[in-house]
């Protein structure tokens, strides 16, 4: 798949700002007056910022409002009315805890629920893909969760909790490249149940459709990087997990959390990218490329 | 309207007979033509006389070979657009209800003045029959012709779809498959037709007819042989030059 910018930028930040929002609006850290403001501004930029950036993928944003329509069916449009009662409910409860110094706990409760749900039905919207083995596994939205919730954990300066969460999605992390390398060949779909020829003999791509290039093939057989996938998870594996892990264990300082939050934030962009880069579309079987 | 209904009054599609088709790319070619200038914004190509030519085509001829365990390999010319399945998985993703199967006859549609490009319904779609315009940013995708198979101001004969219109094989043909007598059904039932990636659960209305083997060269080897004792070679062992080295290269 094509690792579109907006949309890794957009999963990374989005899900660690609603991750944000879920600590605060359980009361870790209870914070009120002007530290408040500073951490419900940082959830909001994170949050609403990842959710513009992903408008920037879409070839109508100026048609944006309606994808709230269709919640019964399509998992797109639930993450949008999840992350807009999210979005809404903890405007109210951060002005109580900012403003008049109160914590309205119901508030904070339904907000912290709306935005776990909002990274999950960001998390289905992959999931439900079978054209994609790679995402079409309960993996997929069990690592987002711990993704946001782990990035929640750090920026909510919990750190116990961060620890402990980012090791879980460390652990998350690796079992899905584990599994996600065998997933295309297990879903059973090849090239001969794709043209329905494999009981005739082996099916050999012969000739593409055209001698130029096409949408399909630029959204869906991407293979740019594949060749440096190990490198790329080595790597995003040390800043994601180990390295923020480590700086965590030291005494706490603001400098060291901060590097851990810069180390994790980078190590989960490359682990976004890959997740786009190594995912192959059943489609790119017909011009004999996965 | 992006929930699927439970069932259609008609299910209108396509049987592509693959014994048939000999990969001319006719039907890529009057599928460009009309749905460029008809129903929906036009299907655009980009740098299209420059060095990296692309465009946005609702129907493609791929080519297959296939080997069987014993014989000759076989080239198999494969068009394919949409199949309009029953089960379809590009309509329920999608968050705009931009996308829907008509409930009268089954085809699979875009509103597209509803479609904000998004693109998450061609990744839903196995068969990489949506592409989003590049100039347009909407979803394209075939419209089994809809504005020529109701349409009165054509000749009855011109009320199928491009693609089956054209064909000079006679590889496409256009019906009713809920229709058990149909054109398609029978065919369907005669051939053996058969889906596409059935593991996926979509449930294509599009039927794909299997080609049939391949002559082998040995039979009818004794209908020719007429004039073959006057094509025997004449010169069965090499003189001169030639039949010396021959023989010498041969004691080596």
């Amino acid at each position: 798949m094509h690792p579109a910018p907006s949309v890794i930028f957009f999963t990374v930040f989005s899900g660690i700002g609603f991750g944000l929002l879920t600590f605060l609006g359980l009361g870790y850290p209870a914070v009120t007056g002007w530290s408040a403001f500073a951490f419900f501004i940082i959830a909001y930029l994170c949050a609403v910022g990842g959710l513009i950036s992903s408008t920037f993928h879409l070839g109508h944003p100026e048609r944006a409002v309606k994808a709230f329509t269709q919640w019964r069916s399509s998992w797109l449009s639930r993450e949008g009315v999840c992350a807009v009662i999210a979005l809404i409910t903890m405007a109210l409860y951060g002005a109580g805890l900012v403003f008049f110094g109160q914590r309205w706990g119901i508030l904070g409760l339904i907000g912290a629920i709306f935005s776990l749900l909002t990274v999950f039905t960001t998390s289905m919207i992959y999931t439900q893909l079978k054209t994609i083995p790679r995402w079409n596994s309960p993996l997929t939205p069990a690592m987002f969760l711990s993704f946001s919730l782990a990035g929640g954990a750090l920026l909510a300066s919990q750190v116990k909790w961060a620890m402990a969460l980012i090791a879980i999605s460390g652990v998350i992390q690796v079992v899905v490249w584990m599994q996600g390398d065998g997933a295309l060949k297990s879903s059973g779909t090849t090239l001969a149940t794709a043209t329905g020829l494999g009981t005739k003999g082996d099916v050999r791509a012969f000739e593409p459709p055209h001698t130029g290039t096409n949408y399909l093939l630029r959204e869906f057989a991407f293979v740019v990087g594949r060749k440096h996938s190990m490198k790329l998870r080595i790597i995003s594996f040390v800043l994601m997990v180990v390295l923020p892990v480590l700086l965590l264990a030291l005494p706490f300082t603001h400098w060291l959390a901060l590097l851990a939050v810069i180390s994790h934030v980078g190590g989960a962009l490359a682990s976004r990218w890959l997740f786009f880069a190594e995912a192959e579309h059943v489609v790119g079987l017909y011009y004999g490329k996965r | 309207m992006t929930t699927l209904p439970h069932s259609t009054t008609k299910k209108l599609g396509l049987v592509i007979d693959l014994d048939t088709c000999v990969g001319c790319h006719a039907c890529v070619i009057s599928c460009k033509g009309w749905n460029t200038e008809n129903y929906g914004a036009p299907l655009a190509d980009t740098d299209a006389y420059g060095s990296d030519p692309s465009g946005t085509f609702l129907n493609r001829v791929h080519s297959y070979e296939v080997q069987p365990p014993q014989g000759e390999a076989q080239l198999i010319h494969f068009p394919k657009s949409c199949l309009h399945c029953e089960d379809a998985p590009c309509v329920t993703v999608c968050p705009t209800g931009a996308s829907y199967k008509r409930v009268e006859d089954g085809i699979v549609l875009v509103n597209e003045s509803d479609c904000i490009g998004c693109g998450l319904c061609a990744w839903a779609c196995p068969y990489g029959a949506r592409e989003m315009d590049a100039v347009e940013k909407v979803m394209k995708k075939c419209t089994l012709c809809v504005d020529r198979i109701y349409n009165e101001n054509l000749p009855e004969e011109d009320r199928e779809p491009a693609c089956v219109r054209t064909c000079p094989a006679g590889a496409r043909h256009f019906g009713d498959f809920a229709d058990p007598d149909s054109n398609v059904s029978k065919l369907t039932a005669e051939r053996g037709g058969m889906d596409l990636m059935p593991e996926q659960g979509t449930k294509p209305v599009n039927k794909y007819l299997p080609p049939r083997p391949k002559d082998t060269l040995s039979e009818g080897a004794g209908d020719i042989d007429i004039l073959a004792p006057y094509l025997e070679p004449v010169a069965q062992e090499a003189k001169g030059f030639l039949g010396w080295l021959d023989k010498t290269l041969e004691k080596l």
